[in-house]
């Protein structure tokens, strides 16, 4: 197990090393290049040039990345244009908003999407199999940020039972220890809290679980369509053991190894889903302060974002590929 | 020794499980798909949205009452009130709040989304092919090269990837294609890779290698027609993605141009301040962008079906 975490993470470094490469260059060929992306368009020749002096951006290429990649192996990543302060404290403020969105998202993908694929491919061709098929349809061609203005008008606007925007009511007094609001209202028993940021997750967290939703659908219907008819299923079937052990035991858990790599896979789109998502529900998640660093250029910000999000990528694959041995056997075997 | 020799050494080149060289006679694999496209409900609902969008797109001079950045209405807006759908006999759907007319809008709309989707797509595909033909053609190191490089390009999402290269183009529609279909060059070159290298060793292969065939001929006339399905299929449900991509890159407002651009993406874009008052002017633009996601994938789902050699000989 150790030695597989090792090989995987010596794998990692290539892909790193070629993606601050590639960041680094992207970043010299912004138009007006780095100072110009530091001060704005409107900068002074003599600014742009204090500035190219101050962060040796007049120092040969090859100078200039070991000077970035060395800060990039102490954590630097640099300082917000936007805003002022390091980019890392900035994510390390934001990531709890964007966490807890996400969270809430992929339960309800995968809390609807796992039986509603399940009970489609068991019911083939019937109507539980048919609106499914419409529902992941309606998930892959719907922009989630056209499904969140939809929700937000039905059950914000028109039947307002939900907040519209926000991570929280202004109004509450909550103490903040985590930056998790709901986990905060938790551990410190402002229940009334808590439940407030919890209605404020429930539209996003709707709108952005519906990409992973429809896909985990699919790939859970095919997957046990698959399974359902396989040799072993008519053995155990023949074994006469219980309808219910032979769907959990050998249908359900077989399935589930495709269902586990895709849900691994939707980081990207919940990414590129939360700045959307969090953007039409002023949301105060990394997605919006992103889209504001897109909006305002904020090259540092998106620079390491970026590198941030591979490391994550390739945890989070990691992580998936482990958890097959947890679910087949077969795979400890090998 | 002579015993074993190339059979038909002096017949037509190739065997007959080449489809690339099944020319007329007997039901090829695209002749075949096409009819089984033609036999399935759901093809055609994909194929006439494609078409209705195609149709307005084209002849969107006519259609529209008004050109797309025109702001004919400017007189019957005021800050409180915006004209809705049938307020107003001149604007059958209604006005924006800088007193664009929302029809004329939408159909100028189904023509830049168009040219993104297929520009973008085109961009991608040829991108792809070209690192997908030399990786898979060549093998070895190229092909460890350009993987890797690949694989970098994965490790971004998609959107953010998007958003990084139109940074670097400035802010115009143009920047927004290239950046969206740089942004599937990944996709499109490992799918063809991984399906020639599947094709590989195929009988055809070793029989056109055996021909004598240079590894160049062999490459491009029969490794490449071979895989091109999966790619194909890619392509027309990518052409879904642009069409939502472009939406949300302009959506971020990353298109340039004047803030009332005909644009579906940007019209959602300042639709959101009217969300309680106005709710069309963000229903509307939506549900085009859906509609025509939708006629993609559902024409890209039944081609994939269609060449499914799993659902084929059913």
């Amino acid at each position: 197990m150790l030695r597989v975490i090792g090989k995987r993470i010596a794998l990692l470094i290539p892909t790193l090393f070629g993606l601050s490469i590639l960041l680094f260059l992207w970043v010299r060929s912004l138009p007006g290049g780095p100072a110009t992306a530091l001060l704005g368009e409107k900068a002074t020749p003599e600014a742009v040039a204090r500035v190219n002096e101050l962060y040796g951006f007049d120092r040969p290429l090859l100078t200039q990345y070991f000077t970035y990649i060395g800060k990039l192996l102490q954590g630097d990543f640099g300082v917000s244009i936007n805003t002022g302060r390091p980019v890392l404290e900035e994510f390390a403020t934001r990531f709890p908003a964007t966490i807890e969105l996400t969270v809430i998202a992929l339960i309800f993908a995968i809390g609807v999407g796992i039986p509603l694929g399940y009970f489609a491919a068991r019911y083939y061709g019937r109507f539980v199999d048919h609106s499914s098929v419409v529902l992941s349809l309606i998930g892959i061609t719907v922009p989630v940020f056209f499904l969140a203005f939809i929700l937000k008008y039905l059950f914000a606007i028109q039947w307002p039972i939900l907040p519209p925007d926000g991570r929280q009511n202004p109004r509450i007094d909550a103490t903040h220890v985590t930056d998790f609001y709901v986990l905060d209202g938790l551990l410190t028993g402002e229940w009334d809290a808590a439940w407030d940021a919890f209605l404020h997750l429930i539209l996003p967290g709707l709108a952005l679980g519906t990409i992973p939703l429809a896909i985990i659908v699919r790939i859970t219907r095919a997957s046990v369509l698959e399974v359902q008819n396989a040799d072993y299923v008519r053995t155990a079937r023949a074994k006469g053991l219980l309808e219910r052990t032979i769907r959990g035991r050998f249908v359900l858990r077989n399935a589930m190894l495709p269902v586990v790599t895709t849900i691994g896979l939707q980081l990207g789109l919940l990414i590129s889903g939360a700045v959307l998502t969090e953007t039409v529900f002023a949301f105060n998640g990394i997605g919006r302060f992103l889209r504001d660093a897109i909006f305002g250029l904020d090259y540092p910000v998106l620079q390491g974002f970026i590198i941030f999000i591979a490391i994550l990528y390739a945890f989070i694959n990691l992580i998936v590929d482990l958890s097959y041995s947890v679910i087949d056997p077969r795979v400890r075997v090998q | 020794m002579s015993t074993v020799l190339p059979p038909a050494a002096g017949g037509p080149a190739g065997p007959t499980t080449d489809p690339a060289l099944d020319t007329g006679g007997g039901t090829g694999l695209w002749k075949d798909a096409f009819l089984r496209l033609r036999r399935n409900p759901q093809a055609i609902a994909g194929a006439v949205i494609i078409g209705l969008f195609l149709l307005v797109a084209a002849l969107a001079p006519i259609l529209a009452p008004y050109g797309g950045n025109d702001l004919p209405g400017r007189t019957s807006i005021t800050p409180t009130t915006i004209p809705g759908p049938g307020e107003i006999d001149e604007y059958p759907l209604g006005l924006d709040r800088f007193g664009g007319d929302v029809l004329s809008k939408l159909i100028w709309g189904a023509q830049a989304s168009l040219l993104i989707g297929v520009v973008s797509t085109t961009l991608g595909l040829a991108g792809g092919m070209l690192l997908g033909i030399l990786a898979g053609g060549l093998g070895g190191w190229v092909d460890n090269v350009i993987m890797r490089f690949v694989d970098i390009l994965l490790s971004v999402p998609n959107l953010l990837l998007a958003v990084s290269i139109a940074a670097v183009l400035g802010q115009s529609p143009y920047a927004i294609m290239i950046a969206i279909g740089v942004s599937q060059i990944p996709i499109f070159a490992r799918l063809l890779r991984s399906s020639m290298l599947s094709q590989r060793g195929s009988d055809y292969i070793l029989a056109a290698q055996t021909l004598g065939l240079s590894r160049s001929t062999i490459t491009m006339s029969h490794l490449l027609p071979n895989s091109m399905g999966p790619v194909i299929v890619q392509a027309t449900l990518t052409l879904a993605t642009a069409v939502i991509d472009a939406a949300a890159l302009s959506f971020l407002g990353l298109g340039g141009g004047l803030p009332q651009t005909a644009e579906w993406g940007r019209m959602l874009t300042y639709a959101q301040v009217e969300l309680a008052v106005a709710p069309q002017l963000a229903f509307l633009p939506g549900a085009c962008i859906a509609i025509t996601a939708l006629g993609f994938t559902l024409l890209g789902e039944s081609l994939r079906e269609a060449l499914d050699p799993k659902t084929r000989r059913k």
